[in-house]
């Protein structure tokens, strides 16, 4: 990578409480506002923000550009849908336990042999393994469901039957979105954490001069699994919380073009700030919405964005809103 | 022993398509260092244009004439090529891999639709000229002739490449602006003329590809994306750049995919990708590959 080492601001707890308050505020009352509808939509974006943020960590952070993102989002959701489906758990604390689980193990192992490599190879090797995920879940149908993919039924909450009495949009919009929030919040300070600490340092000393690193006596290698192992694991989280919320997984959601849109939303957002990937993947949601609504063409409509994105706002939505910031603070102190 | 020949048919059959679409896809690779995320798309645009020329435009011939035809689809793919390279990527070149990654996904994303947008959601077929050429006999079972067509296709297009670029003066200037383009700048090539013509090339070839499978399936939309994944199978397995890899890659997957169908239907595609990420393990630059 030939771009300019950028440093990731380091701001004082009390500042970030200040921006981050009064969104926490917000999104806590929103569903009392809004309709369910937008709620679930908002739900969706969370649960994406948790897997971008977590595919961040490699991109971003150690310079590691993974196109195959889907594995570790399909191997949370099939973990789930498994769990429903032959060990009949119900609840959604369990459901998450054993997709931390099945995506520790699956990183750990596509992990140990991706981060030999770096750049294209590492991009090409990550896509292939994710595909023979996508194989497996395609052609053993009798496990698997095949293309009619897995049901999986509304979940216990903290072992509270909260699905089968109400409906299921309210479930979604309330109980169960107020539990996305929960994960996501805990899922975004500790990734605030692990980037702010000495382990995150040495991941962006990697990325920007990896010799260097070395000559430092940091493990290249190592830093590296380690990375891909949480990257991996958030995406996977992100994969059991979307679950319950589309009723359904299915093979798309480990074929490649999911990975491409986990990048997509990465880039969007502005891959190289903290926030950026939770604010595109939160946008990416909602502009496909309307899109898919609007038109079929809707695939389209979203290529055109991603070329005129790269081309013009390489630095993402986050990225340019501080660009523009600076300069206002600039012609103001004047 | 008749039936390990049709199997060898079979296997060769599919080498030549997935020759044709890797090495387009290699040679791209090897002269502008950019991995086409949209070449899928190429492959899938060349299929449909030679299917409705000859299932649409002039449904109902029954002319040979009909066979002249087969190439429109591969003309098709290299002039939206042509379009593309100096519009879409010459700014791209500068700039770190992932935003090349990027805008290619981009465009297989608008290609996609403006596929759908110009065929429509349903298969584009052009079985008359597959019918047309009838079987061959292969001791007691029956061939049809047209994928023999097909492999003799692809068999002629290795060659062709092979002379055009170890044997003619646009294959020196060609590979001199792989090996060093600032050096072959400096000596007086036009760089981005050869960038416009290697892509050109590149999706001329994937174009060929979908053009000679039409008649014998259909073009369907998705078909571009499957086929990506597979030739990237062959470009990891052969070495990204490099023709002579995408040959052997292509062969080796070709015959791993025929015994697949018959003996492991079911992990047929995981043993190729598994097969592919092996490869990389062992020789990370694949099989003919130069160290990147």
């Amino acid at each position: 990578m030939t771009t300019a080492p950028l440093a990731f601001e380091t701001r004082s707890p009390l500042r970030i409480l200040i921006w981050a308050a009064p969104i926490a505020v917000l999104l806590v009352v929103l569903p009392r506002a809004v309709d369910p509808y937008q709620t679930i939509l908002l739900a969706y974006g969370l649960v994406m923000a948790i897997a971008v943020l977590g595919f961040n960590l490699l991109l971003g952070y150690t310079g590691l550009l993974s196109f195959g993102h889907s594995a570790y989002f399909g191997v949370g959701a099939y973990a789930v849908a498994f769990m429903v489906k032959y060990l009949h758990v119900e609840s959604m604390e369990l459901f998450v336990l054993g997709a931390i689980g099945a995506s520790v193990l699956v990183t750990a192992l596509f992990g140990y042999v991706c981060v030999r490599y770096t750049k294209i190879f590492f991009s090409i090797l990550t896509l292939a393994l994710s595909q023979v995920l996508w194989s497996l879940a395609f052609k053993f149908f009798w496990v698997t469901g095949g293309t009619d993919g897995l049901r999986v039924p509304t979940p216990k909450l903290l072992g509270v039957v909260t699905g089968e009495s109400e409906d299921k949009i309210y479930f979604l919009a309330h109980g169960y979105y107020y539990y996305v929030l929960v994960i996501f919040t805990l899922c975004v300070a500790l990734m605030w954490l692990i980037v702010h600490s000495p382990f995150g340092k040495a991941l962006q000393a990697i990325r920007d001069n990896e010799t260097r690193a070395r000559f430092i006596g940091l493990r290249i290698r190592r830093y590296r699994l380690v990375a891909f192992l949480v990257s991996g694991v958030f995406t996977g989280i992100a994969g059991a919380l979307w679950v319950p919320l589309n009723g359904l997984t299915t093979p798309d959601i480990l074929y490649w073009p999911f990975s491409g849109e986990i990048v997509f939303m990465a880039v969007l957002g502005g891959f190289r700030n903290f926030t950026g990937p939770i604010v595109g993947a939160v946008i990416f949601n909602y502009l496909k919405s309307y899109a898919v609504g609007f038109t079929v063409y809707w695939q389209a409509f979203m290529g055109v964005i991603l070329v005129v994105l790269v081309m013009v706002l390489p630095t993402g939505v986050v990225g340019t809103a501080k660009l523009l910031g600076a300069y206002a603070r600039r012609r103001f102190a004047r | 022993m008749d039936i390990l020949v049709i199997h060898l048919y079979n296997a060769l059959l599919y080498a030549s398509v997935l020759f044709l679409i890797a090495g387009g896809l290699s040679l791209i690779y090897g002269v502008m260092r950019i991995v086409n995320l949209a070449h899928g798309n190429l492959f899938a645009l060349g299929a449909f244009v030679t299917a409705s020329a000859v299932g649409q435009w002039f449904a109902g011939s029954q002319s040979a004439w009909l066979y002249l035809l087969l190439p429109a689809g591969a003309l098709a793919a290299a002039a939206v090529g042509a379009v593309l390279e100096p519009t879409l990527l010459r700014p791209f070149y500068k700039r770190p891999e992932e935003y090349q990654l990027l805008v290619t996904f981009g465009l297989l994303m608008i290609l996609e639709d403006v596929m759908r947008f110009i065929w429509g959601p349903y298969p584009v077929s052009a079985t008359v000229l597959y019918e047309k050429m009838g079987s061959a006999k292969v001791g007691e079972w029956i061939y049809p002739r047209y994928n023999l067509l097909v492999i003799a296709i692809g068999a002629f297009a290795a060659l062709f490449l092979w002379a055009f670029i170890y044997r003619t003066k646009f294959g020196v200037v060609l590979r001199a602006t792989s090996q060093d383009m600032r050096r072959a700048s400096a000596l007086g090539v036009n760089v981005n003329l050869v960038y416009v013509e290697a892509f050109t090339i590149g999706c001329f070839m994937a174009g060929l590809g979908g053009a000679i499978i039409v008649p014998s399936q259909s073009a369907v939309l998705g078909m571009g994306v499957d086929a990506l994944v597979l030739s990237f199978i062959v470009v990891v397995i052969g070495g990204l750049g490099s023709l002579e890899g995408a040959l052997a890659g292509a062969l080796i997957v070709g015959i791993i995919r025929e015994i697949g169908i018959s003996v492991f239907p079911e992990i047929e595609l995981a043993v190729l990708y598994l097969i592919a990420a092996g490869v990389l393990l062992v020789r990370p630059a694949g099989l003919f590959g130069r160290a990147a």
